[in-house]
């Protein structure tokens, strides 16, 4: 459904993505990982032409979206902001709806809708009202995944939706998102530095390492086979703190 | 004090005409320059110097200006129009720059987000950018606000009525009360619609129906009630309604309640007083036929307009002379000299006057080089001065600037041994002190003199015939006194005016 072919972003001398070439299916969940820099957000933001590539392109549907209007295009695909970007002047409410507005839905429609999408990220209808400002973090990112979901797009691009949650919300939202998932059928990039993060929802995992894609396969492929050190060392990682925590835990039982 | 409020809702209306209009054009100026510059930032600095130099020119200055300005463009250069520009252009900078500041120091983070949900470039700005700057833009328009309705008060010398008059006239006349009014008028209106634009941010953000529309209903009447008395007031102008200027001090508001006294007595017409008129301001208003008669001084025009050396010439001689300059270049007719003189003079004590036995300047002479002499602002500046030093071979101890009012209680106090006056300046009565004889002419003759524009002399014999009733009736002693009852004992200049027309009937003549 998506193809990104060569896609490059460079500023100046500096090339942040580089030739990056992947696909993800109907249906499927593409994670993105990598270190602070490697490029993901950068990748992402190409896709609904935040930001436009220096060369390559990207396909959706077989359709250059270099070619569409770019409004359109964002208006169809959700994102999710590393920084979550609820406008602080509107409601929650109206946060969730901005797209539909645009779109131009009346508003009782829209106001179904949005109580429709508040039960789906599990929060109250009574939360439409209140201002961003006097939500927590947890409760605006799930109105941001919300936001991005309202017009019902096929796909969807999260730039790292979880990042600045405590491990426990953390977890919860995971489990929300896959089940909403499910539930709409989704296609999604998802970009994550966290490891288990990367394993517990994607399909595939694409590993970046400054601007380039040095692998991508299954969970699976990629902690069986990876493909250099920088993959095998990432994928250690969460054996690694395993085996800590398991020695911290023996060394006090003793 | 009750005369002075029944005047307040004409100053007042006026006053509020000139700020909500200046300030509406300001910020439909500076609102949509701020959206503009914060997109193309590379007019960000060209633009923001602009206005900032526009708002070093100290304010009084820049309404000046606007006068010749104007005329230079062949417009109305007197009244609400100089007023209501220059406010506007004072308006601009608090409005532009907190636009400007409002909208490039947005979280670039909500911008990004805005175009992630599909938003095109003018949703971006009217849906994100906009709301999100509004407190700062908000901010900006308190700004214009407090300092329009302060500025508008400076209106009055360029002939645009506002609160100001109170403090002119009150500031000339020694009338604290009047002073007290204006100051506290202006005050009060101020902390008003600064107040209306806070709640207007208020009802913006808190984003509640109810308050909006009250502030938005009060602004809308504000605005109704000066658009309307405005509109009225241009039709009011009607074609035979006589105006009356009077320039900035004490002599000149009761000369111009004197003339209008009987010009409504005598003929009937309706008369309309424009006083605190700047100095050079007068002349160019009675030219382009914004006022229709004043009082001016013959030696004014001899010197400043018509350019001539003021030593040695003499007092008949100059009227006559200025009288036919007026006639052929201007059209403008004098119709004659009040009576008296008020002219630069210098004078000190009479004690001091009698010991040195000083009675003429050349009497001065051998005495300046102990004596000190106090000149008010412009006098050591003006070619009086220079002609009187040369003349004589004038050379004092020392030369000494100062507020007129200080330099007529140091002269008195013996502070300072001569000072320059106005020979009809009621303090040269009241502090006892003596005109000093200027035996060799060297300033030239300042006869008070009643000019009449253009258009009164071609329409309104009847009214130019009433003035001429007044020519000879008022000598230098008595404006002294006249001018001594304002200044000293507190009385109106419109009542000490009603007083000498009461003494003086027009059947007399
Ligand atoms: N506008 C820009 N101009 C120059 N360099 C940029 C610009 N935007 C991003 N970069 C650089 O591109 C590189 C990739 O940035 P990007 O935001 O894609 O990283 P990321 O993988 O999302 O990192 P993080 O996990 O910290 O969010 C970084 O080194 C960044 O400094
Ligand atoms: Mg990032």
């Amino acid at each position: 459904m998506i193809e990104t072919q060569g896609l490059t972003k460079q500023y100046g001398q500096s090339t942040v993505v580089d030739h990056l070439s992947l696909s993800v299916a109907e249906g499927e969940l593409l994670v993105l990982l990598g270190a602070s820099g490697s490029g993901k957000t950068t990748t992402l933001k190409m896709v609904n032409r935040l930001i436009e590539p220096t060369s390559g392109r990207v396909l959706i549907d077989g359709e250059d979206a270099g070619t569409l209007d770019p409004h359109e295009l964002r208006r169809k695909i959700g994102y999710v902001f590393q920084r979550i970007g609820l406008f602080p002047h509107m409601t929650v409410g109206e946060n969730v709806a901005v797209t539909l507005t645009l779109l131009g839905w009346d508003s009782t429609r829209a106001a179904a809708r949005v109580a429709e999408l508040l039960e789906l990220v599990e929060l109250d209808a009574s939360f439409a009202h209140r201002q961003p400002s006097e939500l927590s973090g947890g409760q605006q990112q799930r109105i941001g995944v919300a936001r991005a979901l309202a017009a019902s797009p096929r796909l969807m691009l999260l730039d790292e939706p979880f990042g600045a949650l405590d491990p426990l919300t953390r977890d919860r939202l995971q489990q929300s998102f896959l089940r909403i998932r499910r539930q709409l059928k989704l296609t999604a990039i998802f970009v994550t530095h966290d490891m288990v993060e990367a394993l517990v929802i994607g399909d595939r995992i694409g590993v970046m390492h400054d601007g380039r894609l040095v692998q991508i396969g299954t969970p699976a492929e990629l902690l069986q086979f990876p493909a250099d050190d920088y993959v095998r060392q990432l994928m250690n990682t969460p054996k690694r703190q395993a085996a800590l925590v398991d020695g911290f835990l023996e060394a006090r039982a003793k | 004090m009750s005369e002075q409020l029944a005047l307040l809702p004409a100053y007042l209306t006026a006053h509020l005409q000139l700020t909500l209009f200046a300030l509406l054009a300001g910020s439909a100026f500076s609102i949509p320059a701020g959206i503009v510059i914060a997109r193309a930032r590379r007019l960000e600095r060209p633009v923001l110097a602009v206005a900032s130099v526009i708002q070093t020119i100290p304010s009084l200055a820049l309404l000046a200006i606007m006068v010749p300005a104007l005329a230079a463009l062949g417009m109305r250069s007197i009244g609400f129009l100089p007023a209501f520009i220059g406010l506007t252009l004072y308006s601009v900078l608090p409005i532009l720059r907190n636009t400007v500041t409002g909208l490039s120091g947005l979280d670039p983070a909500m911008i990004e987000a805005a175009r992630g949900v599909g938003m095109t470039r003018n949703q971006q700005l009217w849906r994100v950018e906009i709301p999100l700057a509004m407190p700062v833009i908000l901010a900006g328009l308190r700004t214009s606000t407090v300092w329009t309705v302060g500025i508008a008060t400076l209106s009055t010398p360029v002939g645009a009525t506002s609160l100001g008059n109170y403090i002119f006239a009150g500031l000339q006349t020694r009338n604290l009360n009047a002073v007290l009014v204006g100051c506290i008028a202006s005050a009060v209106l101020a902390l008003v619609l600064d107040g209306l634009v806070r709640a207007l941010g208020g009802a913006l953000l808190s984003r509640r129906r109810a308050p909006l529309i009250a502030v938005l209903a009060s602004l809308a009447m504000l605005y109704a009630y000066s658009g309307v008395t405005f509109v009225r007031g241009l039709r009011g102008a009607s074609a035979d309604r006589v105006v009356v200027g009077a320039k900035t001090f004490t002599e000149q508001y009761i000369l111009s309640d004197i003339m209008a006294g009987r010009i409504g007595a005598a003929t009937g017409a309706s008369v309309e007083v424009v006083s605190s008129l700047g100095s050079t301001v007068a002349f160019d208003a009675l030219l382009s036929g914004e006022i229709d008669v004043y009082v001016e001084y013959s030696g004014t025009i001899w010197a400043t307009i018509m350019k001539r050396a003021s030593a040695g010439v003499d007092r008949a001689g100059v009227l006559e002379e200025v009288g036919r300059f007026l006639a052929d270049e201007h059209g403008v007719e004098l119709v004659g000299g009040l009576g008296f003189e008020n002219a630069y003079a210098l004078a000190m004590t009479r004690r001091q006057a009698e010991s040195l036995r000083v009675g003429r300047i050349s009497d001065l002479v051998p005495h300046a080089p102990r004596l000190s002499i106090g000149g008010d602002y412009e006098f050591f500046d003006r070619a009086e001065w220079a002609s009187v030093r040369d003349s004589y071979g004038l050379a004092f101890a020392e030369k000494r600037t100062m507020d007129p009012s200080l330099m007529y209680q140091a002269v008195a106090s013996n502070q300072i041994d001569v000072i320059s006056a106005f020979s009809t300046d009621g303090r040269i009565v009241a502090l006892d002190l003596v005109v000093i004889e200027d035996d060799r002419r060297a300033i030239p003759p300042y006869d008070a003199v009643i000019l009449v524009g253009p258009r009164l002399r071609r329409e309104r014999p009847d009214v130019v015939a009433a003035l001429k009733t007044l020519t000879g009736t008022i000598g230098a002693d008595q404006m002294r006194r006249m001018n001594l009852a304002v200044d000293q004992d507190g009385a109106t200049p419109a009542a000490v005016a009603q007083e000498f027309l009461r003494s003086r009937p027009i059947s007399e003549r």
